[in-house]
């Protein structure tokens, strides 16, 4: 009688540790609710990605029909040609990489620069240059909009790529304060001893800049540059208002999508389906516009992952 | 030894020059036009830009005249007081989540971190259109046709609001879980096991040593919030703005009278945002 109590104790407390665990955060229990949430949060967060991917292959005839959910019932790629044809994909695409990928090197090199001027050197008014940098993000682009597209109006470089190459060129792109922080904590963290040394051997400081300090800050630079990549390529507030209809960008046609598709197929009284406008051609829209920053993002997520802990904000 | 500093102090400025002429030119100076612009009444002739000081007058217009601002205003308002707290702490207990041993962290982060990537505003707007923002198959509850009978009603249209958009307010949240994430990694691991060792529960572990520990990163991820949550590209007052500019009426002197008070507004939100934040902190340490 005894030992069966006994024992029945020992299964009793064995399954209670299985369950809920000796600390209360390693029992089976908790793990199953922290890993429920997970994937639940995680699928409401890629449902509309989903969504849209499922929707963009779906034909005229899937639509309609309410029993078709989510599997559609034939490889249906024609929304893709559609697509395509309106958004001129390929030609947009090399426009957009034109308009973004200028810009963000350019900021990338100059936020190198400040960065390295505001980590490694003593001056005065550093802190408050370093106070106004900070202050720069909070500044919303429309204060500054018109007074600057005025200014571009005169240099006459509205609807040329000057006009976002410009400002990011001298540290005033997109949240260009953002990457002279990465790159001044970058370099505070970095040892002195190697510029030092250099130093020491001769070397000018724009020298020890160029052939050291630079090499060293490959991570801070490759992260600045996809995250200016993206911000840019995103923007498309400013970019309608800079560029007018002299360049655009995926965004842009995205935006416009409705009208451009009603000017290229003009619905033809009387006929229906045919050439309609539909969900899944708005949707296949929609993913071109977003593919090539989502195979940059997979190709190069732990950068991104990374770039949030290297900005530095995180206190060290 | 003084010459040697001298020069150092040269190089710096000479390395941050670049930086200090754009900000000059192309915000300062742009800051300062703009404000010059609010009380100006602008004309565009051929000649050039034609000035006249009206005063206030366009401040007056922006809150008396033009409705549609003020009904922007106070939407975004309540949007941003609703949406910034729940971004918050959602991506805190996210960060908390991800922050336990759990396999396959990566991946989790990589698809919490991915609307990052692709939300711009036409993207978000075709999702909205689409209404896959909000909940997977919401309407067909109860709650939510009782709310959408009577969309009336402040409560109810606080709550209309989160549902439509549940999806994209999570969106937001994609830096703000990293930075937390980052800042729990850097915890000290010897204040749990001391915490552990004089008989804290996890509990109270979290509310008296984990989240007082974190007020700096809930700092930053306000300000990052409400500055990234105001400047997107769908938010109604940028529009507003944007239209007004164009408009023969109004044109750029009052749209600079529109941006430079939703400038204060947005600084006036960070300001009581921080100062909150900071307040309460003082409290809990004395």
């Amino acid at each position: 009688m005894q030992t069966k109590t006994q024992q029945l104790n020992k299964y009793y407390f064995k399954t209670k540790r299985m369950f809920l665990g000796m600390q209360g955060t390693d029992g089976l229990l908790f793990k199953v609710l922290i890993y429920g949430l997970l994937i639940g949060i995680g699928f409401v967060y890629l449902y509309p990605l989903l969504y849209m991917g499922v929707y963009s292959f779906k034909s005229l005839d899937d639509l309609l029909n309410p029993l078709v959910n989510w599997i559609p019932t034939q490889f249906y790629t024609g929304n893709y040609e559609q697509a395509n044809k309106v958004m001129d994909f390929f030609s947009t695409l090399m426009e957009t990489l034109y308009v973004t990928v200028l810009p963000a090197l350019a900021q990338t090199a100059v936020a190198a620069v400040v960065g390295y001027g505001l980590a490694r050197f003593e001056f005065k008014g550093k802190k408050i240059i370093f106070i106004l940098v900070l202050a720069t993000f909070i500044i919303p682009p429309q204060v500054t909009l018109i007074p600057r597209y005025i200014f571009f109006n005169e240099l006459n470089i509205l609807g040329s790529l000057s006009a976002f190459l410009l400002p990011a060129t001298f540290g005033q792109g997109l949240n260009s304060a953002i990457f002279i922080l990465i790159f001044y904590q970058f370099f505070r963290a970095v040892p002195k001893a190697l510029e030092e040394a250099a130093q020491l051997d001769g070397a000018g400081h724009f020298r020890i800049f160029f052939t050291i300090a630079l090499p060293m800050a490959l991570p801070a630079i490759i992260i600045s540059f996809l995250f200016s990549f993206v911000w840019y390529w995103n923007e498309t507030y400013l970019a309608a208002i800079y560029f007018g209809d002299a360049l655009t960008t995926l965004p842009l046609q995205l935006q416009k999508f409705v009208a451009t598709y009603q000017k290229m197929f003009p619905a033809e009284m009387g006929v229906s389906g045919g050439n309609q406008l539909n969900e899944g051609i708005k949707m296949a829209g929609t993913v071109l516009s977003i593919l090539p920053l989502l195979i940059v993002y997979f190709i190069t997520q732990r950068w991104f992952v990374e770039g949030v802990d290297r900005s530095g904000i995180t206190g060290e | 030894m003084k010459r040697l500093r001298n020069n150092r102090n040269i190089t710096g400025l000479l390395f941050v020059s670049p930086w200090i002429i754009g900000f000059l030119i192309f915000t300062a100076f742009p800051l300062l036009y703009s404000l010059f612009l609010s009380f100006q009444q602008v004309k565009i002739t051929t000649d050039g830009i034609k000035t006249k000081f009206v005063k206030f007058g366009n401040y007056e217009y922006a809150f008396t005249v033009d409705g549609t601002f003020l009904d922007r205003v106070m939407t975004y308002l309540e949007e941003m007081v609703i949406s910034v707290p729940i971004i918050i702490v959602f991506s805190l207990i996210i960060a908390l989540l991800l922050n336990q041993k759990v396999k396959f962290r990566g991946v989790f982060r990589t698809i919490f971190f991915l609307p990052v990537i692709i939300a711009s505003g036409p993207v978000i707007k075709e999702l909205i259109d689409q209404g896959i923002t909000t909940i997977p198959s919401i309407e067909q509850y109860a709650i939510y046709q009782t709310l959408n009978d009577n969309p009336e009603g402040f409560f109810n249209g606080i709550l209309l609001y989160l549902i439509k958009n549940l999806i994209v307010i999570l969106w937001y949240s994609g830096v703000q879980i990293l930075i937390f994430l980052a800042a729990l990694q850097k915890m000290d691991k010897q204040i749990f096991e001391a915490a552990k060792i004089d008989g804290a529960s996890n509990w109270e572990f979290f509310w008296k040593i984990t989240l007082p520990s974190l007020v700096p990163m809930i700092v930053v991820n306000l300000i990052y919030t409400i500055v990234t949550y105001s400047v997107f590209s769908l938010n109604p007052i940028i529009e507003h703005i944007q239209k007004n500019m164009f408009k023969v009426d109004t044109g750029y002197g009052y749209a600079s009278a529109l941006s430079w008070i939703y400038f204060l507004l947005i600084a006036a939100a960070l300001a009581i945002a921080v100062g909150a934040m900071t307040l309460k902190r003082k409290k809990n340490y004395t």
